[in-house]
C-alpha cells in the first residue's frame, strides 16, 4: 500500500534514524520496568508460604468472573461504569499500544491475524475504546478532583490525600488516547490528502475528529504530528508502565493475580503458618505478625493491589461506628511502609515492629471480623486473615485489652467467657416446664445434638433462644439431647482474637463430647458456633442452622403458624455476619419467615450480602473500643426504622441482645421489637 | 481482765474521721470496762484540736506532737507507737489506706498477734479472742482467734461498729510527744495529688448511687448526682447509660465496665443484667429502686422500693438531709 | 534492679462461686479455679516493666502446696526470670506472719533492691507485705499505684488514698512495696506462653532450707470455721406512701454506712 507520510521507523533526523529512539525507549523502558518489578517482589519472597495453586478451575472463574468480568464493580455505580469502560479500554487497546511500538522499528507492523477483517473490526472497536476512555478519563478526573466522593477523603492521620495521583494517572491515559489518535489521524489525513487509499474511522471517534481537523494542514505539518505523536505515546507508554508500580494503579499489573490466587473459602482463618502442624507449633518462635515478613506473600499481594476506592471503608460497620479502624488504610499504610522499606532504589531498611509503627493495637481490636470488606472488594483483597494475624501477634506479645483478658482467662478455666460454673451452663433448661432436656454423652445417647454454645447458656436474655430451640425440636418430634456442661465455648471468636492454642484446647474438647454423644448431626442457632463447627471443626457429623432446620421441617409439613396477629407489625431481617456473608445462608431465614401467614416484610437497604453488623460477637461484647461514637446495633436499629420496620428479626444470640441494645438506647424502646427466629416460631406454632 | 486498749485516732487537718467514734464501741466489745485510750498524732493547732474532740469521747488521750507529722506517715508512727505503748496494749487501728500501711508492721515491731479488717467480735475468754472477718470479698466470713496475752494489734473495718456519738466524756490530754521519741523514716511524704474532678473512680467508693436506662434522660443523672452528694457517694451507671453517653466509660460498673466493691450499692432504674450485677463485688448493701417488681435486680438486692425513680430520688434526697 | 515478687495462688473469686463445706471448716474447693492473686499480677507486671527500663532481673516467690507451681510459671511467662517455690506442709496452717517469716528468709538469701506483694489476696488480709517489711527492717509502703525511679537509693511512689486521691512519697531503697491493682496494664499470658515455660527447673525450699523451725511459723492466729451470715431470699419491698418508704430507706443506710 502506498503510504503518503514516512513510517516513524523510516524517519531520520540529521542523519541519525529514529528508529533507534524506538528502540531505544522499549528498551529502557521495559529494562526499568523489570528491574523495578524484580525489586518489588522481594518483599513477597521473604513472605511467609500460602498454598494457593490448588483448585485452578475456580480460580480461573474468579479470573474470569471478577477481572476480565469486572463482577464487583458495578455495587458502586458511576465508579463501577467508569472503571469498566477504562478497563475495556486497556483490554483493547493493549494490542494496539504494543503494535504501536513495534511500527517504531518495523513498518507497517500489523500482529499476525489482525491483517485483515478481523484487523478492521479491531481498529474499529479501539478507536472507540480510546474515545470512551478518555470520556470516561474526563468524567472520573471531575468527580475525583471536584465532586471528591466521601469515601475517597484521607483523614489528616493517615497522611496526605491522594488525588494528584489519582488525576495524574488519568491525565496519562487521557494523553495516551488522544496521541494514539492523533497518530492514526495523521495517517488518515495524509492519505486523503494524497487521494490514496485511506483507512476507515469510525464516526466521532478520537481519531475521526483529528482527522478532520487535519484535513487542511500541509503533509510536512502532517508528518511532524505523525512522528511526534508517536514519541509521545511511546514515552508516556513506558512511563506510565514504570510508573504503575510505584502506587495504586499497581492494580493494573497485579489484580489479575490477586484474583485468581483470592481465598476461596469463607468463614475460614488461615492456619497460624501454613506448613506446620499442630502438633509443631510449639517450635514456632513466635505466632502471628509482628514485623511485615510475617505476612503471606499473598497479603504482600494484596497490599500492592489495593485501588484505593474505599469501598471497604465505606461499609465498614468499625469505621462507620468511629473506631480507630479504616480498612482501606490497613492496607494502604502497609503498602507505603512497603515502598519505603523496601525502595526500589537504594538499600532495604531493617524491620520494625508494625504494632507502634504503623498500627495501633485498638485499631487491629477494632475488627467484628464481619466481612464486609472482604465482600466489597474489587479486586478481591483479604482482611480477616490479617487482621487475625496481627492479634496472634499481639496475643503473642502479652498485648491485649485488659476487658478481654478476664473472658479470656475464663474461657481458659471455665469454657465460658463470663467465668460461670460450668454446672450451671445447662441451668437454663430447668425453667422448661414439661419438657425434659436430655444431656447426652457416653451414657445418654440422641440423633441430633443441639450446639447451645456460651451466650445461649449463660446470658439471661439469650437463654430464650435456646428454650425455643428446644421447643422447635420437640414440636417436630426430634431425637435431641445436649451436652451439658460437657459442652465448652466453640472458641470461635477466640479464634479470631487471635488465641489458637485455647481455640485448639477448646475445639479438641468440644469435638470430643461431640464424639461421645454419638449423635448424627448436629444443629445450632448460633452463627459463630455453626462457623465454628462447619469450618474450624474436623471429623464432626453435618452441622445445620436451625433457620436450615425449621426450613426443612416447614417443607416435609412438620411446623404449620397461626398468623400474625398484629397488622401494625413490619417486620425486617437481620443477616448475621456469620449466617450470611461468611456462610452465604441468606434465604432459609427469608422463607421462614414468609411461611409465616400475614406477615408483612420489608428489606433494610443494607441486606444479605450487604447487613451490617451488630457490633459483633462473642468477646466483642467484653471489648471497649477507647474511641466510638456509636454503637453498631445503634446504627442497625435506625437503619430498620429507616426501612420502616418496627420489628427486628434475628439469628444470633449477640445480634439479639446488641440489637436490643440499640433500640433501648436510641429512644425506640417500645416502637420497635427485636426478637430472634427461633422465638417468632415458638410464638406463631400450631401445637398439635 | 481489765487492760489500756488504745484506739488509733485518724484526723483529717483537726477533723476526726468517722473511724474514731466507732473504735470505742470496737473496744468495749472487746472489754466493756477498759479504760480506752485515743492515741491522736500530729502537730500544731489541727492536732489540739482533734484531741479535744476525741476527748469528748475517749477518757484518756494522748497526744503526740511532732513537727514532721503535719501529714500522717506511717513509717513514722509505727517506730513512735513501739516506743509509747506499754507492753500487753490492745491496740485498735481502722483498717483503712492508713491502717493497712500501718498495722502489719506495728504488730512485728511489738510481737504482738495481729487480726486485720475485723467486723466483728465474736467473744472474747480471758486472754482468748475470737474476732469476725470476712474472705473473697465477703462471700464468706470466717471466725479467727488468737491469744492477746501479750497484747494484740487489730484493725476495725469502718463502718461495722456503731459510732457513739454521745460526747459523754471530757477526756483528759496528757501529751506523750517526749515518750515518742525522735524518729527518722526512710520514707518521706512529698504531697498528695487529689482525684481530678470528674475523674472518679467509682472501684474505690464505698457508696454508689448506680443508674441506668430507668432513669430516663440525661437530666435526670442530676438527680442521682444530688443523690449521691448527700449520701456522700458516687454515681456510676450501668451500659445503657455509657452508651447513650450521659456518663463517662470510667463510670460503668460491669462486664464490660468496674468492678465495685462499695458498701452501698443503690441500684436506680436499672434491671440488673447479669452484666452489670457482674461487677459488683463484696457483697455490698444492695437497694434497688424500679418500677418493674419484677426486674432481676430484685433478686440481688438487698432492700426494693417499687418507685418511679424520677419521682422517688427527690424524695429520698431530701429525707437524707434532714437526717444529717 | 533485682526484683522480688510474692505471689500467691488463690481462688479466683471473678470465676467462682464460694461456697462452704458441710461442716464449716472450709470453702468447697472441688468446683473452684485458680489463679494467681490479681494484685500480685499487678506488682509481677510493674517490676518487669522496672527491668526492661534499667535492668536486672525479677524473680517470683510463692509459698504454696504443689500446685502452686503453675502460678510460679504463669508469671515467668510473663517475663519474671526465676521462681522460687516454699512448699512444705508445716506452712499449710500457718498464719499471715509464718509466710512473711519464710518470705524473709527468702530475701536474706538473695540480694534484692526491691522487694514487691500485691496490696492483698481475695482470701488474705492485706497484711503479709507490711510484716515483710517490719521483720527485714526495711521502709514500706502499702497500696502503691505509682513508682518511679528517682536514683539507684530513691524511688518516688504513689499510694492510693481514700477519695481516689494519691499520696506522693520517696522512699530510700531497699524497701518493700505492696502494689495496688490499675499501676499498670498486666500483659496477657497465653497458654503457649505457659507452655514455653512448662520445662523450667523450679526450685522449691522447705523450711529447713529456710533455717526456719516449725515452732517460728506456728500461727498465732488461726482461723477456727467459715460461715455465711444469713441473708434473705431476694429483696425486702418497703412498703408505704413515698415519704415513708424514703424514711425507711434512710434508716436503713444509716444502720449499713450508707450515708457519710
Amino acid at each position: 500500500m502506498e503510504m503518503a507520510l514516512t513510517p516513524v521507523a523510516k524517519v531520520t533526523i540529521l542523519g541519525i534514524p529514529l528508529s533507534l529512539f524506538a528502540v531505544l525507549i522499549p528498551l529502557i523502558g521495559i529494562s526499568a520496568f523489570c528491574y523495578i518489578m524484580a525489586r518489588r517482589l522481594i518483599p513477597l519472597a521473604k513472605a511467609q508460604p500460602d498454598p494457593r495453586f490448588d483448585r485452578p478451575k475456580q480460580r480461573l472463574k474468579y479470573v474470569l468472573k471478577f477481572w476480565l468480568g469486572q463482577y464487583k464493580q458495578p455495587r458502586y455505580l458511576v465508579a463501577g461504569v467508569i472503571h469498566i469502560v477504562i478497563f475495556a479500554g486497556f483490554l483493547i487497546l493493549s494490542i494496539r499500544s504494543t503494535s504501536l511500538v513495534i511500527e517504531g522499528f518495523k513498518p507497517h507492523f500489523v500482529f499476525p491475524g489482525l491483517g485483515g477483517f478481523l484487523g478492521d473490526v479491531y481498529n474499529f472497536l479501539k478507536d472507540y475504546a480510546a474515545t470512551f476512555v478518555l470520556i470516561a478519563c474526563i468524567v472520573a478526573g471531575i468527580r475525583r478532583g471536584i465532586f471528591t466522593p466521601e469515601r475517597y477523603k484521607v483523614p489528616p492521620k493517615y497522611g496526605k490525600d491522594h488525588t494528584f495521583e489519582a488525576i495524574f494517572v488519568l491525565g496519562l491515559i487521557g494523553t495516551l488516547m488522544i496521541f494514539e489518535s492523533l497518530y492514526s489521524a495523521s495517517i488518515v489525513a495524509a492519505q486523503k490528502q494524497q487521494g490514496l487509499h485511506a483507512e476507515f474511522l469510525p464516526p466521532l471517534t478520537l481519531s475521526w475528529i483529528f482527522a478532520k481537523m487535519l484535513g487542511g494542514t500541509s503533509k510536512g505539518f502532517l508528518q511532524f504530528i505523525n512522528t511526534t505523536s508517536y514519541f509521545i505515546h511511546d514515552s508516556v507508554f513506558f512511563f506510565f508502565l514504570c510508573f504503575l508500580p510505584f502506587g495504586k494503579h499497581f492494580h493494573v499489573i497485579t489484580s489479575i493475580f490477586n484474583v485468581f490466587f483470592a481465598k476461596l473459602d469463607r468463614g475460614t482463618v488461615k492456619p497460624v503458618k501454613y506448613g506446620v502442624t499442630e502438633e509443631e507449633l510449639d517450635n514456632l518462635p513466635y505466632f502471628g505478625v509482628k514485623y511485615l515478613e510475617d505476612f503471606t506473600w499473598k497479603n504482600i499481594l494484596d497490599f500492592y493491589t489495593c485501588v484505593d476506592c474505599g469501598r471497604c471503608a465505606d461499609v465498614c460497620p468499625a469505621n462507620a461506628a468511629g473506631r480507630p479502624l479504616i480498612p482501606r488504610f490497613l492496607t494502604i499504610k502497609a503498602r507505603e511502609y512497603i515502598f519505603d522499606r523496601f525502595p526500589v532504589l537504594g538499600e532495604i531498611k531493617p524491620k520494625e515492629p508494625l504494632i507502634g509503627t504503623i498500627y495501633e493495637e485498638d485499631e487491629i481490636w477494632s475488627c467484628t471480623t464481619c466481612g464486609s470488606c472482604e465482600e466489597e472488594c474489587p479486586v478481591l483483597n483479604e482482611y480477616i486473615n490479617k487482621i487475625v494475624d496481627l492479634r496472634r501477634g499481639m496475643v503473642d506479645e502479652g498485648m491485649v485489652p485488659q476487658t478481654l483478658q478476664k473472658p479470656l482467662n475464663a474461657l481458659a478455666k471455665r469454657g465460658n467467657p463470663y467465668g460461670k460454673m460450668e454446672k450451671k451452663r445447662a441451668e437454663w433448661t430447668k425453667s422448661l416446664e414439661d419438657i425434659d432436656v436430655k444431656i447426652i454423652g457416653k451414657k445418654a445417647q440422641a440423633e441430633t445434638l443441639y450446639f447451645v454454645d456460651s451466650a445461649t447458656s449463660y446470658d439471661e436474655r439469650a437463654n430464650e433462644i435456646a428454650r425455643a430451640v428446644v421447643k422447635i425440636l420437640n414440636a417436630c418430634g426430634e431425637d435431641f439431647g445436649i451436652l451439658g456442661k460437657a459442652e465448652k465455648d466453640s472458641g470461635h471468636e477466640v479464634r479470631r482474637f487471635g488465641e489458637e492454642m485455647l481455640f485448639l484446647t477448646l475445639r479438641d474438647q468440644n469435638i470430643d463430647a461431640i464424639l461421645n454423644s454419638g449423635c448424627k448431626r448436629i444443629v445450632t442457632a448460633d452463627p459463630h458456633a455453626y462457623n465454628a463447627l462447619k469450618k474450624d471443626y474436623d471429623g464432626i457429623p453435618p452441622v445445620e442452622h436451625i433457620s436450615e432446620y425449621i426450613l426443612r421441617k416447614i417443607n416435609e409439613g412438620k411446623l404449620r403458624f397461626k398468623p400474625i396477629e398484629d397488622p401494625n407489625l413490619v417486620f425486617t431481617y437481620h443477616d448475621p455476619c456469620y449466617l450470611g456473608r461468611h456462610n452465604l445462608i441468606y434465604d432459609a431465614p427469608r422463607k421462614v419467615l414468609d411461611a409465616i401467614p400475614g406477615l408483612k416484610r420489608v428489606e433494610m437497604e443494607r441486606h444479605k450480602d450487604r447487613s451490617f453488623c451488630c457490633g459483633g460477637g462473642g468477646l466483642m461484647l467484653f471489648y471497649e473500643p477507647p474511641e466510638e461514637e456509636q454503637r453498631m446495633g445503634q446504627i442497625r436499629v435506625k437503619m430498620a426504622n429507616e426501612a420502616g420496620a418496627n420489628a427486628i428479626v434475628v439469628c444470633c444470640p449477640f445480634c439479639l441482645t446488641h440489637l436490643e441494645d440499640g433500640v433501648k438506647t436510641t429512644g425506640f424502646e417500645g416502637k420497635i421489637q427485636v426478637m430472634d427466629l427461633t422465638e417468632l416460631i415458638v410464638k406463631q406454632l400450631i401445637i398439635e | 481482765m481489765s487492760k489500756e486498749i488504745f484506739a488509733y485516732i485518724e484526723h483529717h487537718d483537726g477533723v476526726l474521721d468517722d473511724s474514731a467514734l466507732e473504735l470505742i464501741n470496737a473496744a468495749k466489745k472487746i472489754d466493756e470496762s477498759a479504760n480506752v485510750v485515743a492515741l491522736v498524732f500530729g502537730t500544731g493547732d489541727n492536732l489540739n484540736k482533734a484531741c479535744e474532740e476525741a476527748a469528748k469521747t475517749y477518757n484518756t488521750v494522748w497526744k503526740i506532737d511532732k513537727a514532721d507529722l503535719a501529714y500522717p506517715n506511717a513509717e513514722l508512727i509505727r517506730p513512735m507507737l513501739v516506743n509509747i505503748l506499754p507492753k500487753g496494749s490492745v491496740c485498735l487501728v481502722p483498717h483503712d489506706t492508713f491502717g493497712i500501711d500501718l498495722a502489719p508492721g506495728l504488730s512485728v515491731k511489738m510481737d504482738v498477734p495481729y487480726i486485720p479488717d475485723v467486723v466483728g467480735i465474736d467473744k472474747v475468754e480471758g486472754d482468748k479472742i475470737v474476732a469476725i472477718r470476712q474472705e473473697f470479698s465477703g462471700q464468706v466470713h470466717t471466725h479467727v482467734e488468737t491469744d492477746m496475752a501479750n497484747g494484740i494489734v487489730i484493725t476495725i473495718r469502718p463502718g461495722t461498729f456503731e459510732p457513739d456519738e454521745s460526747k459523754g466524756a471530757s477526756g483528759e490530754i496528757v501529751d506523750k510527744s517526749a515518750d515518742a521519741g525522735d524518729v527518722e523514716a526512710k520514707r518521706k511524704f512529698i504531697e498528695v495529688k487529689e482525684a481530678e474532678a470528674g475523674d472518679v473512680d467509682i472501684t474505690q467508693a464505698d457508696i454508689l448511687v448506680s443508674v441506668g436506662r430507668g432513669i430516663g434522660e440525661e437530666e435526670n443523672i442530676e438527680l442521682a448526682e444530688e443523690l449521691a452528694e448527700a449520701l456522700g457517694g458516687v454515681v456510676s451507671c450501668s451500659r445503657p447509660v455509657v452508651d447513650a453517653k450521659w456518663l463517662d466509660h470510667s463510670r460503668q460498673v460491669g462486664t464490660s465496665g468496674k468492678t465495685v466493691k462499695p458498701k452501698v450499692y443503690i441500684a436506680v432504674g436499672i434491671s440488673g443484667a447479669f452484666q452489670h450485677v457482674a461487677g459488683i463485688k463484696g457483697n455490698p448493701f444492695i437497694v434497688a429502686i424500679n418500677t418493674n417488681p419484677k426486674a432481676p435486680i430484685f433478686q440481688v438486692a438487698d432492700v426494693g422500693v417499687v418507685e418511679d425513680c424520677i419521682e422517688f430520688l427527690p424524695v429520698l434526697t431530701e429525707k437524707v438531709k434532714e437526717m444529717k | 534492679m533485682e526484683i522480688l515478687v510474692c505471689v500467691k495462688r488463690v481462688p479466683d473469686p471473678a470465676e467462682n462461686e464460694i461456697e462452704i463445706n458441710s461442716d464449716g471448716t472450709d470453702i468447697e474447693r472441688d468446683d473452684l479455679v485458680y489463679s494467681v492473686n490479681e494484685w500480685d499480677n499487678y506488682a509481677v507486671e510493674e517490676a518487669i516493666q522496672i527491668k526492661d527500663k534499667v535492668g536486672g532481673s525479677v524473680t517470683v516467690v510463692t509459698v504454696g502446696d504443689e500446685e502452686a507451681d503453675e502460678v510460679l510459671r504463669r508469671e515467668m511467662a510473663m517475663g519474671a526470670d526465676k521462681g522460687i517455690h516454699i512448699n512444705d506442709e508445716t506452712l499449710e496452717e500457718t498464719d499471715g506472719l509464718g509466710v512473711a517469716k519464710a518470705l524473709k528468709a527468702v530475701v536474706e538469701k538473695g540480694n534484692y533492691d526491691l522487694i514487691l506483694t500485691g496490696a492483698q489476696a481475695d482470701d488474705g488480709a492485706a497484711q503479709v507485705g507490711g510484716m515483710l517489711a517490719a521483720l527485714l527492717d526495711l521502709p514500706y509502703a502499702s497500696l502503691v499505684n505509682y513508682i518511679e525511679i528517682i536514683d539507684d537509693n530513691t524511688l518516688k511512689i504513689g499510694r492510693e488514698i481514700e477519695g481516689g486521691n494519691q499520696e506522693i512519697s520517696e522512699i530510700k531503697l531497699p524497701c518493700v512495696l505492696s502494689i495496688q491493682t490499675g499501676i499498670n496494664e498486666p500483659r496477657y499470658v497465653g497458654i503457649r506462653g505457659i507452655r514455653k515455660v512448662a520445662g523450667v527447673e523450679i526450685p522449691e525450699m522447705e523450711l529447713s532450707d529456710l533455717g526456719l523451725s516449725e515452732d517460728e511459723v506456728a500461727p498465732r492466729v488461726k482461723r477456727l470455721d467459715y460461715f455465711i451470715p444469713e441473708m434473705g431470699e431476694g429483696a425486702e419491698i418497703l412498703e408505704g406512701d413515698m415519704e415513708e418508704v424514703a424514711e425507711k430507706l434512710v434508716e436503713l443506710l444509716k444502720a449499713k454506712g450508707g450515708i457519710k
